[in-house]
C-alpha cells in the first residue's frame, strides 16, 4: 500500500466522527506504518495455474480497514511482543497474514470484524469514547486482561474471550510461522541433513537408548 | 463448436488408465516387456523434480496461507497431492443417511503424490479371512503367490525396516530403518507397560540408493511434498517416468476416459474415449487389451458406465458386484500433552517422512468383541511449524507448571505466554488406528440416476455405513491410545470420544484406503475379476487398482496394489504370448 492512500483511508477510518482526535490519528497512524512494514510473501513455490490466479486475486483485495489493522498490530503485539530473544508479532508480519486468512477462508470475516468493533465498543464504553488504539498502554491491557483467561473471565466477557482466543491462534501461529518465529523456537530442520539419531546429552537425560 | 471425435491411427498393445501405484506399474512393466502402451491421466503431468512443481524444502511463510489447506490441496499447501474431497465441476452424490467421502487426485502418481509411504505386506491370514472367521469372502489367492511380486517390488522400489519374524506381517527384503527419534524411544519403552509391541516402521523410502536413477533420503521429512531426489516411493518419479523413457508408452494428461468400449459382437474391449480436461476435445484411443487403474471407485464408474448391448449392466457386470463391497480402512486418533518433554533441548529432529516406528497388530481377535485388526501409525517431534500451529494454548498452559514451578491462569498473553511456545514445542505426540473394515455388499457405490459432472459423464452415488464389528473396533483403539498414553506418562488431549461419535471413527473414505470395488474371485457369479485381475466378462479388461481387492487388511493397500499388478502385467505378457488375447 502506498503512503498517500494509506493516509486518505485513515481520514476515513474511526467510527464516529467526533471520535476522531488528533491523538486517535496518531495512534492509528502509528500501528498502521508497523503493521504494514512488512512485505507481502512472494508466491512461487509449486503452484498450478489455478492456485497461482487465486492467491493472486486474494492478494489484490483488500479486507480490513486501515482502523482495523491497526488494532490487530496492537493485539497482535499484546499477544505475542518483542523480548530479548525475538520481535514481536506485528513485525513477523501477523497483521497481513491475518488479512490474507479471512479472505483466504472467509468465515473468519465475521468473527474478526465483529470481534474488533465489540473490543472498540467495550473501549468506547469504560473510557470516554475512544478507539482500542488510542487507549493507552495501562487502559489496553485492563481490557485485555478481562478476556485474556477464559477460566476466570466474567460470563458478560465471554464474546470477548472467544475473539481474543483466536486472536490469540492467529497470532502465534503467524508469528510461529515466520522466519523471526522459526527462529525463535528453535526449529533446525528443512534442509539436507544426516539422521543418526538423538544425540547422546539427549537420550542420557531421558534414559533411553538404542541398544534395548 | 463441433462434437469431432479424434482417433489417432495406430492401436496400441495396451491402454492403461490411470498413472497411479497399480497404472504406473502396469506401464512400467508392460513398457519393458516391449508393449506399446497408452497411458491416460485425467490430471495433469507432474514430476517431482521438475522446480516448477517443487514444495520440498519451501518455508512455511512463502506460503501466504503458511501451508493451510485449500480447495485446490486439501493437504495443504505444500502438499504435492492437487485436489481433494471435492473437485470443481466433478461431483459425487450420498444415499440419504449413509457417508463415504472421495478424496480425487488429478495429477500423473494419482495418490501416490500424498500417502505416508507405509509399505506394508499383506499376511497369509489376510488372504482367508472368511476361513478364519467366516466373515466376508476368501482371496481366490495366497500369500505364497504374491510373495515373489512382494519380493520384486521391494527390490525395484525400496522399502526400508527390519526382519521381525512376525506371523501375519511378513518381512520384506529391508533397506536399513533410521532410529526413532525421542517421543519414539520414549513410545517403545512405554511398551513394557502398556503391551502393545513397537517395531520399526516399514516406508518406502531410501535409505541407502537402490539404482542410479534415483537418490537417497536427505531426512527432511517431507516426503507428501514429493521427493526431487526421487528418494521416496511416487508412481510418477519411480514408475511413469522410467517407463516413458523406454520409448514405449504414450503418455496423454488430461485424459478423462468416458467409458470403455467394446465390440457388439465378441464384447471384448476395443479401447476407450475420453474427453480432454481442457480443450474439452473428444478421443478414441483403441489398444487389443485395456488397462483400468483409475483408482477402486473411478474404474467401477466405468465399468458401469461402459453399457452396451453385450453388456447391459455395465462392463465385467454380469454377477453384478462391480461398486459393491466398497470397504476403507478404519481410522481414529488421539493426541497427548508429553510433560516430560517440554523445554527440549533443540536439534534437527526431522528424519524421514512419517514415523520411525509402529505397532503391528497384536491381539487375537477370537478373545475380542470385533473381527479384525489395526495397526497403529505415531506422529510427534520438533516439527517445522506452520499453519495451526500453537493453536489452543489456552486449553495447556493452564495445566503445567511454569519455569518458576508455580502454576498459572489459562491462556494469557504477552512474554509468559510467548515463552509458553516455546517450553510447549515438540512436546506432543498423536497416534491414529488403521483398521480392516469387513467388507460387505451392503456398502457400495453405483451411478446417480440423475448427475453428470461438468463433462456430462453420469457420477458415482455412495451409500456406506459402519457396522457394530468397526465401531466396535474403533472403541478399542481408543481405549489403547489411552493405555499407551497412561504408560508413557502423558496427558491425553480433549475428552475420550465416546458411542455418540463412535468412538472418534473417521467417515468411511477419510483414510483414503477404499478398495474392495471389483473384487477377484474364483466364481464369475459372485467376483468381477479372476485372480489375475482380468475381467470374467471380457478376457483383454483388467482392472489393476485397489478395486480388485477381497477385503483390505490392516494394511496400507499401496504395496499389494503394486505386487498384484506387476503379477497381472505378467499375465498380459504370457496370455499374448499364448495368442490367448
Amino acid at each position: 500500500m502506498k503512503r498517500r492512500d494509506s493516509l486518505k483511508a485513515l481520514t476515513l477510518s474511526s467510527f464516529g466522527v467526533a471520535a476522531l482526535n488528533p491523538q486517535e490519528v496518531l495512534a492509528e497512524r502509528r500501528e498502521l506504518d508497523k503493521a504494514m512494514n512488512t512485505p507481502p510473501a512472494e508466491v512461487g513455490f509449486g503452484r498450478t495455474k489455478e492456485e497461482a490466479e487465486h492467491d493472486a486475486k486474494l492478494m489484490a483485495e483488500k479486507y480490513f480497514t486501515d482502523k482495523e489493522l491497526a488494532t490487530l498490530a496492537v493485539l497482535s503485539d499484546i499477544i505475542i511482543p518483542k523480548d530479548s530473544k525475538s520481535g514481536s508479532a506485528s513485525e513477523s508480519g501477523v497483521p497481513q497474514f491475518i488479512e490474507f486468512m479471512v479472505k483466504d477462508q472467509p468465515y473468519w470475516q465475521t468473527p474478526f470484524r465483529g470481534g474488533l468493533q465489540w473490543l472498540d465498543r467495550e473501549s468506547a464504553k469504560r473510557f470516554g469514547g475512544k478507539v482500542f488504539t488510542a487507549l493507552s498502554k495501562e487502559q489496553r491491557l485492563q481490557i485485555v486482561d478481562d478476556i485474556a483467561y477464559p477460566e476466570k473471565a466474567k460470563p458478560e466477557m465471554s464474546q470477548g474471550v472467544s475473539f481474543f482466543n483466536t486472536m490469540r491462534n492467529f497470532t502465534a501461529t503467524g508469528f510461529f510461522s515466520s522466519k523471526i518465529g522459526i527462529e525463535d523456537i528453535g526449529y533446525m530442520g528443512n534442509r539436507p541433513n544426516v539422521w543418526d539419531g538423538v544425540p547422546a546429552d539427549v537420550l542420557a537425560k531421558y534414559k533411553v537408548s538404542y541398544d534395548k | 463448436m463441433s462434437f469431432q471425435i479424434k482417433e489417432p491411427p495406430t492401436e496400441f498393445d495396451v491402454v492403461i488408465v490411470g498413472s497411479g501405484a497399480g497404472g504406473g506399474m502396469a506401464a512400467y512393466q508392460l513398457a519393458k516387456a516391449g508393449a506399446k502402451v497408452a497411458l491416460l491421466e485425467a490430471g495433469g503431468y507432474y514430476d517431482p523434480a521438475d522446480p516448477k512443481y517443487i514444495t520440498q524444502l519451501k518455508w512455511p511463510y512463502e506460503s501466504p496461507r503458511r501451508g493451510a489447506s485449500t480447495p485446490f490441496r486439501n493437504f495443504g499447501d505444500f502438499d504435492a497431492a492437487w485436489g481433494g474431497w471435492e473437485i470443481a465441476g466433478e461431483p459425487y452424490t450420498r444415499k440419504r443417511g449413509t457417508e463415504f467421502d472421495w478424496f480425487r487426485s488429478r495429477m500423473m502418481g494419482g495418490r501416490t503424490n500424498h500417502w505416508g509411504r507405509i509399505s506394508l505386506r499383506f499376511g497369509p491370514d489376510d488372504f482367508r479371512r472368511k476361513s478364519i472367521d467366516g466373515l466376508g469372502e476368501d482371496w481366490p489367492i495366497d500369500y505364497k503367490t504374491v510373495a515373489p511380486y512382494y519380493d520384486q517390488v521391494d527390490k525395484l522400489i525400496g522399502v526400508f525396516g527390519e526382519a521381525n519374524g512376525l506371523p501375519n506381517d511378513p518381512d520384506s527384503i529391508f533397506l536399513p530403518a533410521p532410529k526413532p527419534r525421542l517421543h519414539e524411544l520414549m513410545l517403545k519403552e512405554s511398551a513394557k507397560k502398556s503391551g502393545v509391541p513397537i517395531y520399526p516402521n516399514r516406508l518406502s523410502i531410501l535409505t541407502k540408493p537402490v539404482n542410479n536413477e534415483r537418490g537417497s533420503c536427505f531426512y527432511c521429512s517431507q516426503c507428501n511434498r514429493g521427493c526431487q531426489a526421487y528418494a521416496d516411493f511416487s508412481a510418477s518419479s519411480v514408475l511413469v517416468i522410467p517407463a516413458v523413457k523406454t520409448g514405449n508408452v504414450t503418455l496423454t494428461t488430461n485424459a478423462m476416459v468416458r467409458e470403455v468400449l467394446t465390440d457388439p459382437n465378441t464384447g471384448m474391449a476395443t479401447g476407450v474415449s475420453y474427453v480432454d480436461r481442457e480443450k474439452l476435445t473428444e478421443h478414441v484411443v483403441k489398444g487389443k487389451v485395456v488397462v483400468l487403474a483409475a483408482s477402486a471407485c473411478e474404474s467401477a464408474r466405468l465399468l458401469l458406465n461402459s453399457k452396451s448391448t453385450r453388456h447391459p449392466n455395465g462392463l465385467a457386470n454380469s454377477s453384478d458386484v462391480v461398486g459393491k463391497y466398497l470397504h476403507d480402512s478404519t481410522g481414529a486418533s488421539r493426541g497427548a500433552f508429553i510433560p516430560k518433554l517440554m523445554d527440549r533441548k533443540r536439534y534437527n529432529e526431522d528424519g524421514v517422512g512419517g514415523a520411525h516406528i509402529y505397532s503391528p497388530w497384536w491381539l487375537d481377535n477370537k478373545k475380542l468383541d470385533f473381527p479384525r485388526g489395526y495397526h497403529i501409525e505415531y506422529g510427534g517431534g520438533m516439527g517445522m511449524p506452520g499453519y495451526g500451529f500453537g493453536w489452543g494454548m489456552e486449553n495447556t498452559n493452564g495445566k503445567y507448571p511454569g519455569p518458576d514451578g508455580k502454576m498459572k491462569e489459562a491462556g494469557g498473553y504477552g512474554a509468559s505466554l510467548k515463552d509458553d511456545y516455546r517450553r510447549f514445542y515438540g512436546a506432543y505426540i498423536g497416534m491414529s488406528g488403521r483398521g480392516e473394515a469387513v467388507a460387505s455388499a451392503d456398502n457400495y457405490c453405483e451411478i446417480d440416476p440423475t448427475t453428470v459432472d461438468k463433462f456430462g459423464i453420469p457420477v458415482l452415488r455412495f451409500s456406506y455405513k459402519w457396522s457394530d464389528y468397526e465401531i466396535k473396533q474403533a472403541k478399542h483403539m481408543q481405549d489403547t491410545f489411552e493405555q499407551i498414553i497412561d504408560a508413557m506418562g502423558g496427558v491425553a488431549s480433549g475428552n475420550k470420544p465416546g458411542a455418540d461419535s463412535n468412538y472418534g471413527l473417521a467417515a468411511p473414505g477419510r483414510i483414503i484406503h477404499e478398495v474392495g470395488t471389483t473384487r477377484m474371485g474364483s466364481d464369475p457369479k459372485t467376483s468381477a475379476l479372476n485372480a489375475f485381475n482380468q475381467a470374467h466378462d471380457a478376457k483383454n479388461v483388467f482392472v489393476v487398482d485397489g478395486g480388485a481387492f477381497v477385503s483390505q487388511a490392516d494394511k496400507n493397500p499401496t504395496w499389494t496394489i503394486l505386487a498384484l499388478s506387476w503379477r497381472a502385467s505378467d499375465y498380459i505378457i504370457d496370455q499374448v504370448k499364448k495368442k490367448n488375447i
